[in-house]
């Protein structure tokens, strides 16, 4: 799919992206073909990120313009019409961190990307995790940390997973800040994101899509 | 006769302070090899900065945030609120370890005070964070997308009316003063005191005494810390503080969430307001130096990071200021330690420019050997030491990077051994490894 607003939002500019929406919505441009040129800009906007041309405030700024034309077009979208997710992902920040905003950038770049996102949010307690996977059956979770104290809440999360026998129907991944391969082990985890898009890639690769 | 501080230049300003930080006022040393090991450390120190002698061998400095109350069997919020236990823990740390310089116990803060202002800019222990854990900053836009303007033309003024009433609740009335330039000529001098008389008002008044009170409590605590230390052998590393201009923007007036958004939406306020800051920072870092008598300014560094912008925002947006400040403190005979959090690989080329001799820059995933290749020809560097390593590697494995970085950031001097960032809850055997390995292998020929 291609088209203008798939070129103004992915080079984020804000007003001309909007006003375009606007002027579209006005001529009776269907909703649904714009809501997927918003959907493929992110895309684009995901590989600018990958490949080192974009950056976090890059991201950011995509997350706010496209949340602005969502509104725009959500009042002319019938219910039911959204397009299937690929998946469910549970993601938090872990107990004793109240860190949000790199777990914020995961769960918007998987959200983009076709994943339905379960975001628990901040200083998560573990059980929470553990009721979560048995309520939704999700398959994959994402621990998020930013603050040293952080490695040992994940190590916890994980223990406390297995030990409620739900280990072999999760896949876990941890990220933030100071996380690395040494974490991981320490954790139990089954692998490690430097970056959303990492997270994105992962969760695609156990979930597929 | 002596010269005076204003007709110094930079480099007689630093050896200035260095002076005054090798003779310590008011310090008497328990023996003659507390005060040998006193003035022993400095020099390695000073000589690992200044780039001109080869030092006895590479110091090593851990940037400790609340390790020594985790070592010492304390919680975060003793720390916090029992002044005598952090002065015991911090003391018992610097005694266990003996690092080439310790930090002063100011890291915990005094907690007392932030409960009497209602402190809402962090979670602290018992206040939104657990008795066991550190306390933590909560990102919000203390200063709005729109009150750029309202800074950049009277920054004390929106401190005082504005950003304070919100970051400490009980300070709120504050709100209601007019602005102190207002109080001109007898006729209009009543009106503008009116706001002090009111009950909401004296009330937010007697708190802040009541806070200055607490501090000074604190303080005091602080400065007889460092006088002990220093009577045992050991300086402390900081001589005082500062931000860089666009992380002070960042971190708590906008938030990095609005910082992002502004460099997008109004970036030329941006960088007017960066201009505002830039010499508050300036005279904070040379103030408390020049009271301290020790030409160290800790600088942490966050979100010009590897990622948190482009190389072109860098260098608009990031630089320019924080060189301003750099500059600033050099001139006035400060080394500014800048303590760069996350990675700095794309930043080197930009940096690496700065007079030689004059500043650290301690490093925390950024590529040393790169590192000292651009910036160590000007610069000091330090830093490195994975945390996820010493909180959960092993001895051999401390020992084995440590070795590594002495091989080549610590080549021919110019190198402090520490941690890549900030040291809470590490195993103390793995920093015990760190400092024992870096005095034992770490010596120049």
């Amino acid at each position: 799919m291609s088209g203008k607003l798939v070129t103004l939002l992915s080079d984020l500019k804000e007003p001309e992206a909007l006003a375009f929406v606007e002027k579209a919505l006005g001529e009776g441009v269907d909703p649904l073909d714009l809501l997927g040129q918003a959907r493929e800009a992110m895309k684009i906007v995901g590989q600018r990120f990958a490949s080192s041309e974009y950056f976090i405030p890059d991201l950011v700024f995509s997350g706010v313009i496209l949340k602005r034309i969502v509104e725009m077009l959500e009042p002319h979208i019938k219910k039911g019409q959204e397009a299937e997710r690929l998946g469910k992902v549970i993601i938090g920040t872990v107990a004793g961190d109240i860190h949000d905003i790199g777990k914020d950038l995961v769960v918007f770049m998987l959200d983009v990307n076709g994943f339905e996102v379960l975001d628990l949010g901040i200083d998560v307690p573990i059980q929470k995790f553990v009721d979560t996977i048995k309520e939704t059956g999700a398959t994959v979770v994402g621990l998020s940390g930013f603050l040293t104290l952080s490695f040992q809440s994940m190590k916890d999360t994980v223990d406390t997973i297995e030990k409620a026998g739900l280990r072999n129907t999760v896949k876990i991944m941890i990220g933030g800040g100071q996380i690395d391969e040494q974490v991981r082990g320490f954790t139990g985890a089954d692998a490690y994101g430097k970056d959303a898009m990492a997270a994105v890639q992962l969760a695609k690769g156990w979930i597929g899509g | 006769m002596e010269k005076k501080w204003e007709e110094m230049s930079a480099d007689e300003k630093q050896e200035e302070l260095f002076q005054r930080w090798l003779s310590p006022e008011g310090v008497e040393f328990v023996s003659p090899e507390a005060e040998k090991s006193y003035k022993d450390r400095i020099t390695r120190i000073k000589d690992a900065i200044q780039l001109k002698k080869l030092p006895d061998r590479v110091p090593v400095i851990p940037n400790v945030g609340f390790f020594p109350a985790f070592y010492a069997g304390i919680t975060p919020q003793e720390a916090m609120y029992d002044y005598d236990n952090l002065n015991t823990a911090w003391k018992k740390y610097a005694l266990d370890f003996q690092p080439d310089a310790h930090i002063g116990c100011f890291v915990p803060g005094p907690g007392r005070l932030f409960e009497i202002l209602d402190y809402k800019l962090y979670a602290w222990p018992g206040h939104g964070a657990s008795p066991y854990h550190t306390y933590q900053c909560l990102e919000g836009e203390y200063m709005k997308a729109d009150e750029y303007d309202s800074f950049i033309l009277d920054p004390t003024g929106f401190f005082e009316r504005t950003y304070l009433p919100r970051i400490f609740h009980t300070l709120e009335p504050l709100k209601m003063l007019a602005p102190l330039p207002n109080i001109i000529e007898l006729p209009f001098t009543g009106g503008n005191l009116v706001p002090y008389g009111l009950p909401e008002v004296q009330t937010a008044i007697k708190a802040l005494m009541e806070a200055g009170s607490e501090a000074l409590k604190w303080v005091e605590v602080l400065v007889a810390h460092d006088k002990e230390m220093a009577a045992a052998g050991y300086p402390n590393f900081f001589g005082g503080a500062a931000k860089a201009p666009f992380d002070y923007l960042a971190d708590t007036l906008r938030g990095t969430r609005g910082m992002m958004l502004d460099l997008y939406r109004q970036p030329d306020k941006i960088i007017k307001a960066l201009d505002v800051i830039t010499p508050f920072m300036v005279g904070m870092g040379v103030s408390m130096a020049k009271m301290n008598g020790n030409p160290v300014v800790f600088i942490p560094l966050h979100k010009g990071a590897d990622g948190f912008m482009s190389d072109q925002q860098f260098k608009t947006f990031y630089w320019p200021s924080f060189r301003k400040l750099l500059m600033g403190l050099i001139d006035e005979g400060c080394i500014p330690y800048s303590f760069v959090e996350g990675g700095y690989n794309s930043r080197l080329e930009v940096i690496k420019d700065l007079p030689k001799g004059k500043a650290i820059w301690s490093f925390d995933l950024t590529d040393m050997k790169r590192a000292k290749e651009i910036v160590g020809d000007a610069s000091c560097i330090s830093g490195n030491i994975p945390i996820t390593l010493l909180n959960v590697g092993t001895e051999a494995e401390v020992r084995d990077y440590a070795k590594k970085l002495i091989d080549t950031a610590g080549r021919d001097g110019g190198y402090i051994m520490n941690s890549g960032a900030v040291i809470d809850e590490a195993k103390p055997e793995n920093v015990k490894a760190m400092i024992d390995f870096t005095k034992e292998y770490g010596m120049y020929k």
